[in-house]
């Protein structure tokens, strides 16, 4: 179970977020939707403390994540983060090989054991459902793959060091249609196995792809429910004139 | 298979079940009729409310689609097509437990001369055929035999034409049992719906598989 409870966020005299309390379920998806400058991405980027890294950020309240505050004094920042993998909106491989691209996290965290690292890439290209289209061809450079597929190889390397969470900063904007259907059936898969945080600018791929719903405004967090309420029968009239894009 | 396609593989799995439900239901009212078995006619208005529920559930699986996946093409067609083949199976439903309710009130078993004459039992037997069909041609995607129903339809409507002519020919020669005559006309009148559903159910199959309108035309 991963929790927001009583969040609030500054950025400097600015209050992005606002008493924000709310309980993600595991292993399903939840979307994050909202106007631009609505708080979403800076509620996503609470999670594995992405935030931290701006200057003049203020946080009050807790995120916990398997029962432990992880803005409390003394969390080890670097292992959170191994245990939370993001995808960020532009596929953002590193100039290596398709191969490394995935490695790369484990051996970043000291893993040696190469029969263990390549067992763990295929697994990683196969959960992405980028294996079929890359097996032969790991060695080539990342950059060779399309826009989608190298979209799949990010989440194929953020798989690879077995995080239990995963933040998508709308992973799909950035690519054509029909490697959105595929990142959204990817997603659609991995919940099985994943608890899913997706910020999404698209209200139909919230509906599409997630379980849960978050609305926010403003930097406060509207109305949370079931995916199918949020669009036909949700509670708060601001969130009923978002969805039905009466505004935003 | 996509995630959206199989919750339509689902919707046709639970548009299955409603198929079923309704057919079996007005297969037991013909039993109830013929043997005037009250239980099984209680049973049939029990069943009902599972008809109901069954309808309720796949429209809300209906407007979720609609909410979350904004169907186009054949899809689109899909979901309204299932809208009303829904409506309609919900219909011929409410057609068996009329009947049942009857029975339920009736006294005395009926008389053979008269189901045989009225051609209701013939009729009966006609609806269950058209139900079988439809389902069938609704499961396998087959708009050849979707159009066989308005065919078999038109052999309901000529029952019903002549119904008024072979009730009045009974009631002269049976001025005792009126009552049950007209019954039997009444039900006469209610499976010539039956068979009205099964003929709108047809006409959405072959909507959504050929993204032609059939209703209010000649049907080819």
């Amino acid at each position: 179970m991963i929790e927001a409870k009583n969040l609030n966020l500054y950025y400097g005299s600015f209050q992005a977020l606002k008493d924000i309390s709310m309980k993600v379920p595991e292993k399903s998806v939840t979307a994050l939707i909202g106007p631009s400058g609505c708080g979403k991405s800076t509620f996503l980027r609470t999670f594995n403390r992405m935030n931290d890294l701006i200057a003049g950020v203020k946080i009050e309240g807790d995120i916990i994540v398997d029962d432990m505050n992880i803005y409390a004094k003394g969390v080890d920042v670097d292992s959170l983060r191994k245990r939370i993998g993001m995808v960020f909106q532009k596929p953002n491989p590193f100039a290596k090989s398709i191969y490394e691209n995935v490695a790369y996290g484990m051996r970043v965290n000291g893993v040696n054991d190469e029969k263990l690292i390549k067992q763990t890439v295929e697994e990683s290209l196969k959960q992405a459902a980028l294996w079929d289209e890359v097996k032969d061809n790991l060695k080539k450079s990342a950059y060779a793959l399309s826009g989608g597929q190298q979209q799949r190889l990010c989440i194929a390397r953020a798989l690879a060091v077995e995080p239990t969470i995963l933040l998508m900063d709308e992973p799909a904007s950035a690519l054509d249609p029909i490697s959105t259907s595929k990142i959204e059936e990817l997603i659609h898969e991995l919940k099985k196995n994943y608890t899913i945080l997706i910020v999404t600018h698209n209200m139909q791929q919230a509906a599409r792809v997630s379980d849960h719903t978050a609305f926010f405004y403003m930097g406060s967090l509207i109305e949370f429910n079931e995916t199918k309420t949020i669009f036909t029968n949700p509670e708060n009239q601001q969130t009923q004139n978002y969805v039905t894009g009466r505004f935003g | 298979m996509t995630h959206f396609e199989e919750e339509l593989k689902h919707l046709k799995q639970e548009v299955n079940i409603m198929f079923a439900l309704v057919r079996t239901q007005i297969a037991k009212a013909k039993d109830a009729l013929v043997r005037l078995d009250k239980d099984l006619a209680r049973e049939i208005i029990q069943t009902e409310k599972r008809v109901n529920a069954q309808e309720l559930n796949i429209d809300r699986d209906c407007e979720n689609y609609f909410a979350l996946y904004n169907p186009v093409a054949v899809d689109l067609r899909y979901l309204l097509a299932i809208l009303k083949i829904n409506n309609n199976l919900e219909r011929t439903g409410d057609i068996a437990e009329g009947i049942a309710k009857f029975l339920i009130q009736t006294q005395q078993s009926f008389d053979q001369e008269l189901l045989t004459s009225s051609q209701l039992l013939k009729m009966f037997d006609e609806c269950v055929s058209m139900m079988y069909e439809i389902e069938d041609a609704f499961e396998n995607e087959d708009t050849i035999k979707a159009r066989s129903i308005f065919k078999q339809d038109e052999v309901l409507d000529r029952i019903n034409l002549e119904a008024n002519k072979n009730i009045e020919a009974y009631i002269r020669l049976h001025p005792d049992n009126i009552e049950q005559a007209l019954y039997v006309l009444s039900t006469i009148r209610k499976l010539e719906r039956v068979g009205d559903q099964a003929k709108n159910i047809a006409e959405e199959v072959i909507f959504y598989l050929e993204a032609k309108v059939l209703k209010h035309t000649k049907k080819v």
